[in-house]
């Protein structure tokens, strides 16, 4: 199908973006990569009256190291931080995951920052803002403000961005001496939406756990942290026996919505194999 | 409110002006607009991937993109790369090993395949598998695309 008429407007700067987003509300969209806007445009499920462009602000597209923070600009597309050396060695969990977002047509236009605007709860990126502890940056005409990632995602594709506000950039703490990663998911196909995935950190003392995050996706309405199961392994090594202790935790920790392929149940499954699979390869059992 | 609007941008190495819709995607405009008709609409939800045109250097899905957005822009499509001669064994290559029956997919499929072994050297079979899996083909089983794009690489020395 075809999208429904609209307006488009090229912003050439952010007081363009401000004055559209302003003079429309919520009948106007933000275009980044549109790869989820222009598919919902097509199905008629999205009926945007006024399309702001901001493919133009290249300054939004910038990655950068900022002291102990990487800053990812809205507009930097998936391949570019798949590719980025910076994000390589301070944000390695972002390289592990971007070769799992669709294929690379997509990740060739498609943006870090509208991934987490779009917040589609089967999406890799606000798993691994979870899980990273990322700062989200937007801002609007009036003020620029940092919300965190826990408080960024409200619900199915509803984040905290407010109708006249611009999401500019995401701000992750480096890669400290100790810390691990690890990303996986579970798909149909190569490159589809995941049927459930684990974004997670942990940082280590010797082989004892400090801190954990274990961030979810495909499972719910948002992306959720299980700060319960991981709160099991703080200050133990992770091995089998701890694993299968957390698995217990997990299970009544986790609101699991069944999909149109997979059930609740299945998904509940999966997700205490995501988190075997991945905490082991943390630690290489 | 959905006023046309003037483009000018370069297709396949030559200057092209019009004037269009907003809501144009941009592989109904090369196909309606230009004739250029080697880029096919397929699901026009990105998943396919018949749609591929290059953009600024980058393979893209002609069907999430507007027409508006190029402006400016450098597109090349199948027939800008066939007619480069950049190709030509890549072409030579699907001939040769059957890689194609219906023809549907095989632009798209060409283009991705040519940004693999323009960007990555040394792909092995899952990892060519990998780079075309947003290609779709329903006659193939994909075996003689591989093997296709496995032979160039080969032969390109990569």
């Amino acid at each position: 199908m075809k999208p429904s008429p609209f307006e488009y407007v090229k912003a050439r700067s952010m007081d363009d973006v401000f004055n559209t987003l302003e003079r429309h509300g919520d009948g106007a969209k933000i275009l980044a990569g549109g790869q989820s806007l222009v598919p919902a445009m097509n199905l008629r499920m999205a009926l945007p009256e006024v399309l702001i462009d901001i493919n133009g602000l290249s300054d939004l597209g910038t990655i950068e190291l900022d002291g102990d923070i990487l800053r990812i600009g809205a507009l930097a597309r998936h391949a570019e931080v798949g590719d980025s050396a910076l994000v390589a060695s301070h944000a390695p969990l972002l390289a592990e995951a971007v070769p799992y977002i669709a294929h690379r047509g997509i990740r060739n236009r498609g943006t870090f920052g509208g991934s987490l605007a779009t917040a589609d709860p089967a999406s890799e990126l606000p798993a691994c803002a979870l899980a990273l502890a990322a700062n989200i940056n937007l801002a609007s005409r009036q003020e620029k403000r940092t919300v965190a990632a826990t408080d960024f995602f409200k619900d199915i594709y509803e984040t905290a961005i407010m109708e006249n506000e611009l999401l500019v950039s995401v701000e992750i703490p480096v890669k400290r001496e100790g810390e691990r990663f690890g990303f996986l998911e579970f798909m149909r196909r190569r490159g589809d939406y995941a049927t459930a995935g684990l974004a997670a950190y942990a940082s280590f003392d010797g082989d004892r756990v400090e801190s954990m995050r274990l961030a979810f996706f495909g499972i719910g309405a948002t992306a959720v942290l299980a700060p319960k199961t991981a709160e099991a392994f703080i200050g133990r090594t992770i091995d089998q026996a701890t694993i299968d202790n957390a698995v217990p935790k997990l299970n009544d920790e986790l609101e699991i919505l069944s999909d149109v392929h997979t059930s609740a149940d299945v998904k509940r499954h999966l997700t205490s194999v995501l988190m075997t699979r991945v905490l082991s390869g943390m630690v290489q059992i | 409110m959905s006023g046309q609007v003037e483009i000018t941008l370069t297709v396949n190495g030559e200057t092209v002006r019009r004037t269009v819709e907003p809501r144009l995607n941009l592989v109904d405009f090369v196909r309606e607009e230009l004739g250029l008709t080697g880029a096919h609409a397929g699901c026009e939800q990105g998943a396919c991937g018949a749609c591929s045109l290059r953009v600024d250097g980058k393979v893209v899905r002609g069907c999430l993109m507007f027409a508006v957005q190029v402006d400016g822009a450098d597109v090349e499509t199948i027939e800008g790369l066939a007619q480069s001669g950049r190709a030509d064994d890549l072409i030579a290559a699907f001939k040769r090993h059957n890689s194609l029956q219906c023809g549907f997919c095989t632009p798209g499929m060409l283009l991705t395949a040519d940004e693999l072994l323009n960007t990555v050297s040394g792909s092995s079979r899952a990892e060519i598998r990998d780079f075309i899996s947003g290609n779709y083909c329903r006659c193939t089983g994909y075996q003689a695309i591989v093997d296709a794009i496995e032979d160039v690489q080969a032969k390109r020395g990569g």
